[in-house]
């Protein structure tokens, strides 16, 4: 199967012109507009655990294929319950989700596992499993998926060498370096070839230059038309993807209405 | 980093199958031995077989002289007069083999009796040697083509008391009664014991399986996440607990073969009648052959069911 170029792909409406941020975050598209290209598009979403005051709020804003998407914002600020949500981890207190095209609020749990499988997660604590070679963690969402083991050898190897860990594809995590793991832990991301990859923090426990290098990783995961949301506070990495879109939460809420943070800023309203 | 771009668009564009197969038994880490699971499951396994084959064997007993009481019946004619006595008998066999419902009827010879007695009595009471005899019963060992109702008992009665006066007439099901209700007795006393076993095997297997959740929270998470369907961990849990419970089958069918032969030997070497029957045939050892089956059966289902139950919190 041949994978389409980014600069093959149809383009979507407002794709990466200036100011486009508004018209992600915001709402200002017309909603049949916005639900027929977006794959994943949220509505005066609120979360709130137990009884507690709400951690996101009023969160309305739509993702469109083959994005590049940072999510910034202080400790706390709620990324990681946003990234939840994306990963169908957690079901919103209110507000609507849509999800590749359909509601995945109302989405009975059975169908969840169909939809998990269209999407990558890097966690932040990387969650590999500690009995399981790094071979036999990238080969999990293979295995999960049904693919017989003698189809698994060649992908998986691809992958590990895309990573560049082949010679440590038998090493279990825990002889594995941080940076180690965090690659184990893309390569278990993207070898089912998900419409979206979500990562939190992915450059949290790495070095400087292992950053950079995990987010070229991710580049070319986009290049090959996977939609990518990065959950970072190091906005240092932001200006590393030029092309890339920013939203910004500050205490549970989107900031950033007037697209100040988006990379270059707009020099009208101020920088970073 | 485009020869790894390349490398990746290779790996990404293979077309995966998305079959419903479930694989990653390994994904649970297995203690197998080394954990209690087949421990536990091999001692249910054994108790259940001793039991199950302790049941059977009873039921063996019982049903062997159920049938070979229930048509028989004794005739006693009770008179202190040997003559008569003797004369009595002799009519009333003459008047019962004419009975239609009478299969056979034959006096039990008076040697027989005096054999029968002699351990209690010895020789004084009833030989030839004894100045002053006691009077001894004689006995007509009568089988009947049918049951020995509450209705045959009085027919025959009623015909033998004109030609035997002396004659009194009894179903030796009767005097088994006690026998028969302490063998039903020990019979439901092992249908229970297995019942209760199963019970404390599937609480066994419950608590396992809720445990290795527990213990295994993060790696089912993970498969969640990945997009692992409820019934793929619970069938990941299934197969492990399966597995063990099939080891400890057939360590515990093993031990309780080994059971079942030894008491088995001893009970023969006792060589009661009664007990000799109690032998079990091959279809009793096809149902304890499946002891072990249902164990690793239900073991495997209740896995099932009970992570089923547990994953139905998780989202």
């Amino acid at each position: 199967m041949r994978i389409a170029r980014r600069d093959e792909r149809p383009k979507r409406p407002d794709a990466i012109k200036p100011g486009a941020v508004l018209a992600h975050v915001g709402g200002c598209l017309p909603i049949m507009n916005r639900s027929q290209n977006a794959i994943v598009q949220f509505d005066n979403v609120g979360l709130r655990y137990g009884t507690g005051k709400e951690v996101l709020g009023d969160l309305s804003f739509t993702l469109y294929p083959g994005s590049f998407y940072f999510l910034t914002g202080a400790s706390g600020a709620g990324k990681t319950s946003l990234l939840r949500l994306l990963y169908l981890a957690q079901r919103p207190s209110r507000g609507m989700i849509r999800m590749f095209g359909t509601d995945v609020i109302t989405l009975p749990r059975a169908r969840l596992p169909s939809f998990r499988r269209r999407l990558g997660v890097v966690f932040q604590d990387f969650r590999l499993v500690g009995h399981l070679s790094a071979f036999d963690n990238v080969a999990l969402p293979l295995r999960v998926a049904g693919v017989a083991d003698e189809d698994l050898q060649k992908p998986v190897s691809e992958m590990l060498d895309w990573v560049g860990l082949t010679d440590r594809a038998d090493a279990r995590p825990a002889t594995l370096s941080g940076g180690e793991q965090q690659r184990v832990a893309i390569a278990r991301a993207v070898i089912g070839r998900p419409d979206m990859l979500i990562a939190d923090e992915p450059t949290g426990n790495v070095d400087p230059e292992m950053a950079v290098k995990l987010l070229r990783l991710f580049e070319a995961l986009n290049r090959l038309g996977t939609t990518v949301v990065v959950a970072t506070h190091d906005l240092h990495l932001l200006k590393k993807v030029p092309e890339s879109l920013i939203m910004r939460l500050d205490k549970g809420r989107l900031t950033d209405p007037t697209g100040a943070l988006r990379y270059p800023p707009r020099r009208d309203v101020g920088a970073v | 980093m485009n020869a790894r771009v390349g490398s990746l668009a290779t790996a990404l564009s293979r077309r995966f199958a998305f079959p419903s197969g479930e694989r990653g038994q390994q994904l649970l880490p297995q203690a197998r031995l080394g954990g209690p699971m087949p421990w536990v499951i091999a001692i249910m396994i054994m108790l259940t077989t001793v039991a199950a084959a302790g049941g059977l064997a009873l039921s063996n007993v019982a049903g062997a002289a159920r049938g070979a009481v229930s048509g028989a019946v004794t005739v006693q004619i009770v008179n202190a007069s040997i003559p008569a006595r003797n004369r009595q008998a002799e009519a009333a066999l003459s008047v019962l083999r004419d009975m239609p419902q009478v299969a056979s009827a034959q006096r039990v010879p008076d040697k027989e009796l005096e054999e029968l007695l002699k351990p209690w009595m010895g020789d004084v009471a009833t030989g030839d040697s004894a100045s002053d005899p006691i009077a001894i019963p004689a006995l007509i060992d009568v089988t009947l083509r049918g049951a020995a109702s509450d209705k045959a008992l009085p027919a025959i009665q009623n015909r033998l008391v004109t030609v035997a006066p002396s004659a009194l007439v009894d179903a030796q099901s009767r005097w088994l009664q006690p026998v028969f209700a302490a063998i039903r007795s020990l019979q439901w006393l092992s249908l229970a014991l297995i019942a209760l076993l199963a019970l404390a095997g599937l609480a066994a297997v419950w608590l396992a399986a809720r445990s290795a959740l527990g213990s295994n929270r993060e790696t089912i998470e993970i498969i969640h996440h990945l997009g692992g369907t409820d019934a793929q961990i619970a069938g990941i849990f299934q197969r492990s607990v399966t597995l063990d419970a099939a080891i400890g089958a057939v360590v515990g069918v093993v031990l309780g073969l080994a059971t079942v032969l030894i008491l088995g030997q001893q009970f023969a070497e006792l060589g009661s009648g009664m007990v000799s029957q109690g032998s079990l045939g091959w279809l009793d050892w096809l149902a304890i052959a499946l002891v072990p089956v249902f164990g690793i059966v239900l073991a495997g289902m209740t896995a099932r069911f009970t992570v089923m139950v547990a994953l139905r919190r998780m989202l």
